[in-house]
């Protein structure tokens, strides 16, 4: 089945998409959706003890099924708000 | 009445949001206007650009405003988040918060940036004087009851 991926910030510049439909199997969870991420686009890796996940605008774990035609999204850190603390 | 929570590349204005937060209950408001500012760990800033997965952060601000309204007693809260290119000075978050007392305002206006920067799908891409980098907080999980007891500490020391 094919399910959509989305990419942000440092970890969408590396892979070079922010926006791409991989195939996995019937029973994938979002763990095997980085799997075959990281399996086309190595750097990604770099990301795989920092990122979260969000599945349709939830946000997810790693063991959460995904179904045919699911957004799976990878973050990395965020950094919203104001200027974090420092010099 | 001004929405309660937006992700947009349009300038903040202080006044919209404190409209998405009148009542006659309110006795005290805080705002938070976070800025772009000039300089970052011994680097000069020259701008900012906020990427956004804007549908999940606008919904993460959602959450955020709930968490608040449920945990300050009649409390009601709006948040507006800036994205795209920002200049220096420029504002990239405005939080308002109406309460019926003020000590609530004050709480529940920090509680409100440190679950921010925890759990909203924004990230600040810097350039600087020499380059650019990313910058990154934490890792975002809604559902991690310990970060949010981190934001409750913060706010109400």
């Amino acid at each position: 089945m094919r399910v959509t991926v989305r990419l942000f910030a440092r970890l969408r510049e590396l892979v070079g998409a922010g926006d791409l439909v991989l195939e996995v199997d019937a029973d994938a969870t979002v763990a095997d959706v980085w799997a075959t991420l990281v399996a086309a686009h190595p750097a990604a890796e770099a990301y795989a003890r920092s990122m979260s996940c969000a599945v349709n605008l939830e946000y997810a774990r790693m063991t959460t099924a995904v179904s045919a035609g699911d957004e799976v999204a990878f973050l990395p850190p965020v950094s919203g708000g104001e200027a974090r603390r420092g010099a | 009445m001004s929405p309660a929570t937006a992700v947009t590349s349009a300038p903040l204005a202080v006044e919209t949001v404190l409209r998405a937060v009148e009542g006659p209950g309110a006795g005290a408001v805080t705002t938070f206007v976070g800025l772009v500012r000039d300089h970052n760990q011994g680097r000069r800033v020259l701008w900012l650009d906020y990427e956004a997965y804007a549908p999940l952060a606008e919904k993460a601000l959602g959450l955020i405003v709930d968490e608040a309204q449920a945990r300050w007693a009649g409390a009601r809260m709006a948040i507006h988040h800036r994205t795209g290119r920002l200049e220096i000075g420029e504002a990239s978050v405005v939080i308002a918060v109406a309460t019926p007392h003020r000590a609530d305002a004050f709480a529940a206006c920090r509680y409100a940036i440190e679950r921010i920067k925890q759990i909203v799908p924004i990230w600040k891409h810097e350039h600087f004087e020499g380059g650019e980098v990313w910058i990154e907080g934490a890792t975002a999980d809604a559902t991690d009851t310990a970060a949010r007891e981190t934001a409750l500490r913060i706010a109400c020391a």
